[in-house]
This record gives structure tokens, C-alpha cells and sequence, in this order.
């Protein structure tokens, strides 16, 4: 249990002009109270086989003054205090004992809010001073948002209006808890499951259905599948289809900040799949190496596609990787808002103020499909998702504190959302009537300079459709012509 | 691209519609005693027949055991052979590639699926370094009789990072075989040879041909029906110009071929089949007949296979100094 031990006196963070001075706040003692669990659990596994003592080997003559004695030497002992072996933190044992990976618990999960809308503690400011009501109501109508866009979406896509979508029902909570801890000028590298980063940012219901309709509104001017956004404006890095390269880039990205010492962190997400890609380990090993401000988030739904974790790796998750490689980590539950926030709050701190990595594991569950290439009921039972669904969704559980504190009524917010998904659905309506990019745009953004070749290219290119242009459906795409209009 | 194929975003049903279109005129036009067969199912006949009939033959990667495949070329086989035969791997091209190397290297056959081989590159060291050159530099001692297969190439609007074709990077590198089928035939009958060959064989398929069916006669569907590798098919005889392709673009020329017949052009359709060893003797034979060759390619023209091709035939004896 998670007990508070003084009052914090924080810093407000939303000061971005202002140097980042990192707030002591209670969550402090309760990570490092979970450190020292987590240490402890592990120190416990190197000790095990209780009852059984640790053989001490005594120190014999010529070695009383703590220098060491030379191994072998006569009268002298063979052992120095601890192994002298480069980068060494053990100490010596004569006990063969292999660590048995299932003989210990895997490193806690921390939770705020329990499933009945509970929180550990009832004033919310004295876990942090941003949370407040207002906020908490942000969070919620946020992760609504996210889900109704979802639904739409994923319908569009069933009727063939868009060619492909990827819904995050279920792991909303992983996208607002740590948007809303982090600062508007922090990069986050998402892997394809993260949208509410971006409406928590500011991105716009036509900004997210531009993209999926590839047309001319669309910042990526259609070269790219949907989901795949992107924004310079929110510092979102556009998503690529190269599984978990996001993580070496976001290391790279928090070593440029790093040399640059401008008070910005990353927050990388990837999920339990993309941790097993040799890029993970690279990644990992590299941030602790080159002590980067970077923030590893790892989204554990369950699957990977249809592989469950149990088929993805053996150890305890993803977690126990940090501590491997030196990298302070917390696990979570990633359904629950607050947790992720505290988490991804402290874990900016660790990052800024001690400039090393961080790895956050939250443990949730994929309700939706992997992608509308997918149908999970071929490896999975309906009634295990809608056991989730119903009994521990992140929404709900927000929801259930915002009622138990009266911080909202539910008229309110069947209006909200209601609200919500007209207006997606008119952005849908908008964006299928908008015309595709232009030709032209498929020869621009890369050369100041068009180069012979591609000249040659385009003007065959117009030329062909010139000559074809029954077989082409023109009229949808824009063009120098149709802006005359 | 090559093939002068105007890049609009399709719809998948767009192309669907296409595509069976194609298939429809193969009917129109052939014996009606044939049997039809899809590409997956001649992919999925061809890897079950060669499980049964070597066990040292099995099948790892992402998503092939229980879910069938991620586009359903393993269907039911997991169910048939089991978790010793059809192994699903963690998420790591450079890991399971190299894995299946190593088993190869000591005596198990693998058939190695990428989900595309956009997602190979991250493996691309295993299937040089590793597979393709181990047999040489090990003196002879150590083969590599391992297949690497997996969607290649252009699919439906899946933007660029899905979208390359790696005939020509494969086929760059002694030590490989590398294979490109576009007909259910070329695909059970290469697939056999593929797997029974000692060799790393870099069998490229193309998504968009799964669905497909065409017509196959009963010596196909026999379980010993083998297409040697390195040996061109003519799809259809002509001797006015040479069309030389492989894989999906196949059914553009023979698109092309059937309506430049209505104008009286007939084409020579040559389908490469394999991209390494390159039957550069069919080639080079029907340019010498028709004295004009149009290569056409799903891949980027700079170092392509036409490139390649357009190279052979200047070195070669179609391409006479005296004239």
C-alpha cells in the first residue's frame, strides 16, 4: 500500500518557458518504496533457499586490514571481499544455485484507481496538483472520444469507404494518462495504437479522418496507410509500418535532446510483439549506454496478433528487462488513467533531472481486433473480451470516480457523447467528398530541384492520362484546374 | 515503376474486381476438363506434400500455425502436422531467419515465412551472409537447404514501406536461387522444387495473386510435378516482340498481348519463373526471332531485372555489331 508521508510542494510543469525543475512529490517514496519491493524481490532471488545460511568466508591471516590476500598464497585466503571482475556489483558465493526465473513474483503492478472507482488516496492533489476535477473530466471525455472515433472508423472501413483502420478499445487509458503527464514539447513515437496522444494534443476529428481518406487535406498528402499520422505542430513523429524501428529512433531522438540540453524528453510506445524485434534490445541497451531522456512505454495487451504473451516471451514481461539493463522501470495497470499518469510524471522526472532512460510496462488487454485485417474470434473466445469489456475497462472505471465524487452527472455525458460521435461522423461525411491529392503532389516534398528524370516521368505521366482519361477517374482528383473552380 | 502502371490510391475492391476479370478470360479460353486452382492452394498443396513426403520439412514464422497464416498460405497445416512441424515465432525477423538457418545448416529443411519480405530486410544478413554464402565459404561442407518465402512486391494501396519488390536484390547474389512464380503452376511446381533443392531458395510470391485461380491439368496436381529452377516458360508464342516479365506483371502482358493480337501484333509472353539462375537462353532466342523485347517489372527501374536483362542481351550473340 502506498502511504503518504509528507505533503508535496510541486512546481506547476505547465510552466514550458521556465527551467524543467522536476516536483518532489509523494510519488517519490511510493516508486522508490516500489524499487526497493522490486529490488528486494530480486536481491531475494540471488538468497533464496530460505533457512539455508550464506557461506561466509573468513578473511584469514595476512588479509586482516582488508587488503587482499593473493588467491592461493600460502597461509593467505582465496578470496578477495568481492569479485574485482571489470564493471563487477556481486558478491561471492560457493553455493551453486541456478536463478530459477519462475521462483520469485514479478515486479508489482501499480494501480491508483481500483475497479470499483476507489483511489488509494482520496485527495488527488496530493498525488499531484494538475489533478484536478477538470482534468480528470479532459481525461474522460478524451477517452470517449478516442472511442467513438474508433467506432466510426472501423465501421468506415467495413463498408469500404476507407481501405484500413486500427481501433485501441480498451487501452485508452494508455494514451491519456501519460499525454496529459507529459509536457506539449516532449516527442512521442507511437507504434499505431496511440491516437488519443494526438487528440489529447489538439489534432482534429477532419485531421484523423483526412489521413484515413488520403485526400487532399490529409498532412501526408495520401502517401501513407491509414493510421498512419503524423504532426510536426504536436510533436507526434508520423507513425511508420516498420515495426518497433520507433524505439532506436526514439533514442536517437532523446540523445539529439540530450546534446541539446533543451529540457525535452521522448515517450516511445511499443507493444508486448514488437519487444521481441531485436530493435527492442538495441534500443533498450543503447538508451542505458548513451543515458538518454527517453521514456520506453510498453502497451502488454495480451497479443500480438493472435500470439498471446505466453507465446511471446517467457520471462515476467517486459519489465524485468529494464532492471537487466539498467534502466529504472515501474510496471502498471494500464487501465487505470491515473497510474498511467503518476507513472509517466515521475518517470519524465527520472529522465530530465537524471538524464537516463525509463521503461513503464502497463498491463492491459486488447479488446479490439489487431486491425480490420484481423477477426480474433478465431483465436480467442468472445466471453474472455467481453469479461474485459465489462469488467475492466478504463473508461469505466474513470467513469465510476468521476460518479462517485459527483464530478460529472451521466446525462451529461451521454450529451458529450453523442456530441462527439456527430461530429466524427460528419468529418467522415466531409472528408469522403474531398478530393484526392493531385497528381502533381505525388513529384513534390523531396527535390528543391525536380530532377531530369522525374521531369521526364511526370510529363509522360500527364501525357498517358491526357490520352486515357476515360479510364481514369480524374474528376476525383485535384488538380491546378479544379482550384481554379 | 517499369510497368508504367498509373499509381492511383485503389480501392481493394477496385482490384479485386480486376483481377478476377483476369481470371475469367483465362476461362474463356481453356479446355473445359481443366481443374482450376488458386495460388494459395497451390502454395499450401505444395508445402503439405513436401511435409509428407520429407519429415525433415517444416515451417516457421509469424502467425503460420493457428491463425493459418497472416494471408492464409498455411492453412490448415499446423492442424494436420502440429507444433513440431508448424511453428509459430516471436515477433523478430533476424531472429527466426536465423534460427531456420541454423537449423538448416544442421540437416532440418526449413520454410521460412516473412509476413512481406519488406519485413526480410530486417533479416536480410541471415539470408546473405548466413544462408547464401555459407556453402562456399565452408569449403562444400555445410549446406543451406532452407526457403525463404513470402509476399513480394506491390500490393493494394498499402503505401511504401509495404509496397517494394526485392526481385532484384535477391537475384543480385551469387550463392541464392531466387524465384518468382506467377501461375498456380509456376507456384505448386517451383514451391517443390524449392524445398527439395539444397540450396537457399528466395521464393518470392505477390499478395494480390493468392486469390486467384487458374486452370491446371492433372500433371500438376500430381504430388511429384517439379518445375526445375532457372528455366523461363513462353506463356504464349508471337513473333512480332518479345514481352519478358515475371510475377504479377505476367498477367499484364498477357493482358497487353491480347489485345495488340486484335490488332494483328502478336507477342512472345515470356514468364522468367526464376530470377536467379535467369534463363537468359529463352530470351536471348526469341529477341533473335522477334528483334524487340519489352521487359516489364513490378520493381524500380535503376539496377532492375530489365536493367539486367537489357545488359545480357547487348553481351550477348542476339546483339550483332554488323548491320
Amino acid at each position: 500500500m502506498l502511504k503518504i508521508i509528507r505533503k508535496s510542494s510541486l512546481k506547476s510543469l505547465l510552466d514550458i518557458n521556465g527551467p524543467k525543475v522536476g516536483h518532489k512529490s509523494v510519488i517519490n517514496h511510493a516508486v522508490n518504496g516500489m524499487r526497493a519491493a522490486s529490488v528486494g524481490a530480486i536481491r531475494s532471488m540471488w538468497s533464496e533457499s530460505a533457512g539455508r545460511p550464506r557461506v561466509q568466508t573468513p578473511v584469514t591471516t595476512g588479509a586482516t586490514d582488508g587488503r587482499t590476500a593473493p588467491p592461493g598464497a600460502p597461509g593467505g585466503d582465496q578470496f578477495e571481499e568481492r569479485p574485482q571482475f571489470p564493471g563487477s556489483r556481486s558478491e561471492w558465493t560457493q553455493e551453486l544455485r541456478f536463478v530459477d526465473p519462475n521462483s520469485y513474483d514479478g515486479i508489482p503492478v501499480y494501480r491508483v484507481i481500483d475497479k470499483s472507482g476507489e483511489t488509494s488516496v482520496h485527495d488527488l492533489q496530493l498525488l499531484d496538483t494538475r489533478l484536478d476535477r477538470d482534468l480528470l473530466i479532459r481525461l474522460y471525455r478524451g477517452m470517449v472520444r478516442l472511442n467513438q472515433m474508433d467506432t466510426i472508423l472501423y465501421n468506415a472501413q467495413r463498408q469500404g469507404r476507407i481501405s484500413f483502420y486500427i481501433t485501441s478499445h480498451g487501452e485508452e487509458a494508455t494514451h491519456f494518462g501519460p499525454a496529459a503527464a507529459l509536457d506539449f514539447q516532449d516527442l512521442v513515437y507511437g507504434q499505431y495504437r496511440e491516437p488519443g496522444v494526438l487528440i489529447w494534443r489538439g489534432f482534429k476529428p477532419d485531421d484523423f479522418v483526412d489521413q484515413c481518406f488520403g485526400n487532399r487535406n490529409d498532412l501526408g498528402k495520401g502517401r501513407q496507410m491509414p493510421i498512419h499520422y503524423g504532426s510536426r505542430a504536436l510533436n507526434y513523429m508520423t507513425i511508420k509500418s516498420t515495426l518497433t524501428s520507433q524505439m532506436v529512433h526514439s533514442v536517437g531522438s532523446a540523445y539529439a535532446y540530450k546534446r541539446q540540453q533543451n529540457g525535452r524528453c521522448v515517450l516511445c510506445y511499443f507493444g508486448d510483439g514488437a519487444a521481441s524485434e531485436g530493435d527492442a534490445h538495441a534500443a533498450l541497451n543503447f538508451a542505458a549506454t548513451l543515458d538518454a531522456p527517453v521514456i520506453f512505454y510498453c502497451r502488454n495487451n495480451g497479443f500480438a496478433i493472435s500470439t498471446p504473451t505466453h507465446e511471446q516471451y517467457r520471462g515476467d514481461g517486459i519489465a524485468a528487462r529494464g532492471p537487466a539493463l539498467g534502466i529504472p522501470t515501474v510496471r502498471i495497470d494500464g487501465n487505470d488513467v491515473l497510474a498511467n499518469f503518476m507513472a509517466t510524471a515521475e518517470a519524465r522526472r527520472i529522465c530530465l533531472e537524471e538524464s537516463r532512460p525509463v521503461l513503464i510496462e502497463a498491463m492491459t488487454y486488447r479488446v479490439s481486433h489487431h486491425s480490420t485485417s484481423d477477426d480474433s474470434t478465431a483465436y480467442r473466445s468472445v466471453d474472455e473480451v467481453r469479461n474485459w469489456t465489462q469488467n475492466d475497462h478504463p473508461i469505466v472505471r474513470l467513469k465510476k470516480l468521476l460518479l462517485k465524487r459527483n464530478w460529472f452527472s451521466e446525462d451529461e455525458e451521454q450529451r458529450y457523447k453523442e456530441e462527439a460521435r456527430k461530429e466524427i461522423m460528419a468529418a467522415v461525411v466531409r472528408a469522403e467528398k474531398v478530393m484526392k491529392p493531385s497528381v502533381e503532389s505525388m513529384f513534390t516534398d523531396v527535390y528543391e530541384e525536380l530532377p531530369d528524370h522525374l521531369r521526364d516521368q511526370y510529363r509522360e505521366l500527364c501525357e498517358h492520362v491526357e490520352a486515357y482519361r476515360e479510364h481514369y477517374p480524374m474528376g476525383l482528383f485535384d488538380s491546378a484546374d479544379s482550384r481554379e473552380k | 515503376m517499369s510497368a508504367k502502371m498509373f499509381c492511383q490510391k485503389l480501392s481493394p475492391f477496385w482490384v479485386m474486381n480486376r483481377l478476377v476479370a483476369v481470371g475469367h478470360r483465362n476461362l474463356s479460353t481453356t479446355n473445359p476438363l481443366k481443374a482450376q486452382l488458386t495460388v494459395r492452394d497451390a502454395l499450401n498443396s505444395a508445402m503439405d506434400e513436401e511435409m509428407e513426403r520429407d519429415e525433415t520439412v517444416f515451417i516457421l514464422g509469424e502467425e503460420v500455425a493457428q491463425y493459418d497464416g497472416a494471408y492464409k498460405v498455411s492453412r490448415g497445416l499446423w492442424k494436420k502436422w502440429g507444433d513440431k512441424r508448424v511453428i509459430d515465432t516471436p515477433i523478430t525477423e533476424i531472429g527466426f531467419a536465423g534460427i531456420a538457418v541454423g537449423a538448416a545448416m544442421a540437416g532440418l529443411r526449413p520454410i521460412c515465412e516473412f509476413m512481406t519480405f519488406n519485413f526480410a530486410m530486417q533479416a536480410i544478413d541471415h539470408i546473405i551472409n548466413s544462408g547464401a554464402k555459407t556453402f562456399y565459404m565452408s569449403a562444400g561442407n555445410v549446406a543451406v537447404p532452407i526457403v525463404f518465402r513470402g509476399p513480394n512486391g506491390a500490393a493494394s494501396g498499402v503505401a511504401a514501406q509495404h509496397s517494394q519488390c526485392f526481385g532484384a536484390w535477391y537475384s543480385h547474389c551469387p550463392g541464392l536461387k531466387v524465384v518468382s512464380p506467377y501461375s498456380a503452376e509456376d507456384c505448386r511446381g517451383l514451391m517443390k522444387q524449392a524445398i527439395r533443392d539444397p540450396d537457399p531458395v528466395v521464393f518470392l510470391e505477390n499478395e494480390l495473386l493468392y486469390g486467384i485461380a487458374f486452370d491446371v491439368s492433372d500433371e500438376v496436381k500430381s504430388k511429384d510435378f517439379v518445375i526445375p529452377l532457372g528455366k523461363a516458360k513462353i506463356e504464349r508464342t508471337g513473333d512480332r516482340i518479345t514481352l519478358v516479365s515475371h510475377s504479377k506483371s505476367v498477367g499484364t502482358c498477357l493482358d497487353a498481348a491480347k489485345e495488340l493480337a486484335a490488332q494483328g501484333v502478336e507477342c512472345e509472353v515470356i514468364n522468367l519463373r526464376s530470377l536467379r539462375p535467369l534463363d537468359e537462353e529463352t530470351i536471348i532466342r526469341s529477341v533473335m526471332k522477334t528483334n524487340h523485347l519489352v521487359t516489364v517489372e513490378g520493381g524500380w527501374p535503376q539496377s532492375g531485372i530489365g536493367a539486367e536483362i537489357c545488359a545480357r542481351i547487348i553481351e550477348s550473340m542476339s546483339s550483332s555489331s554488323s548491320f
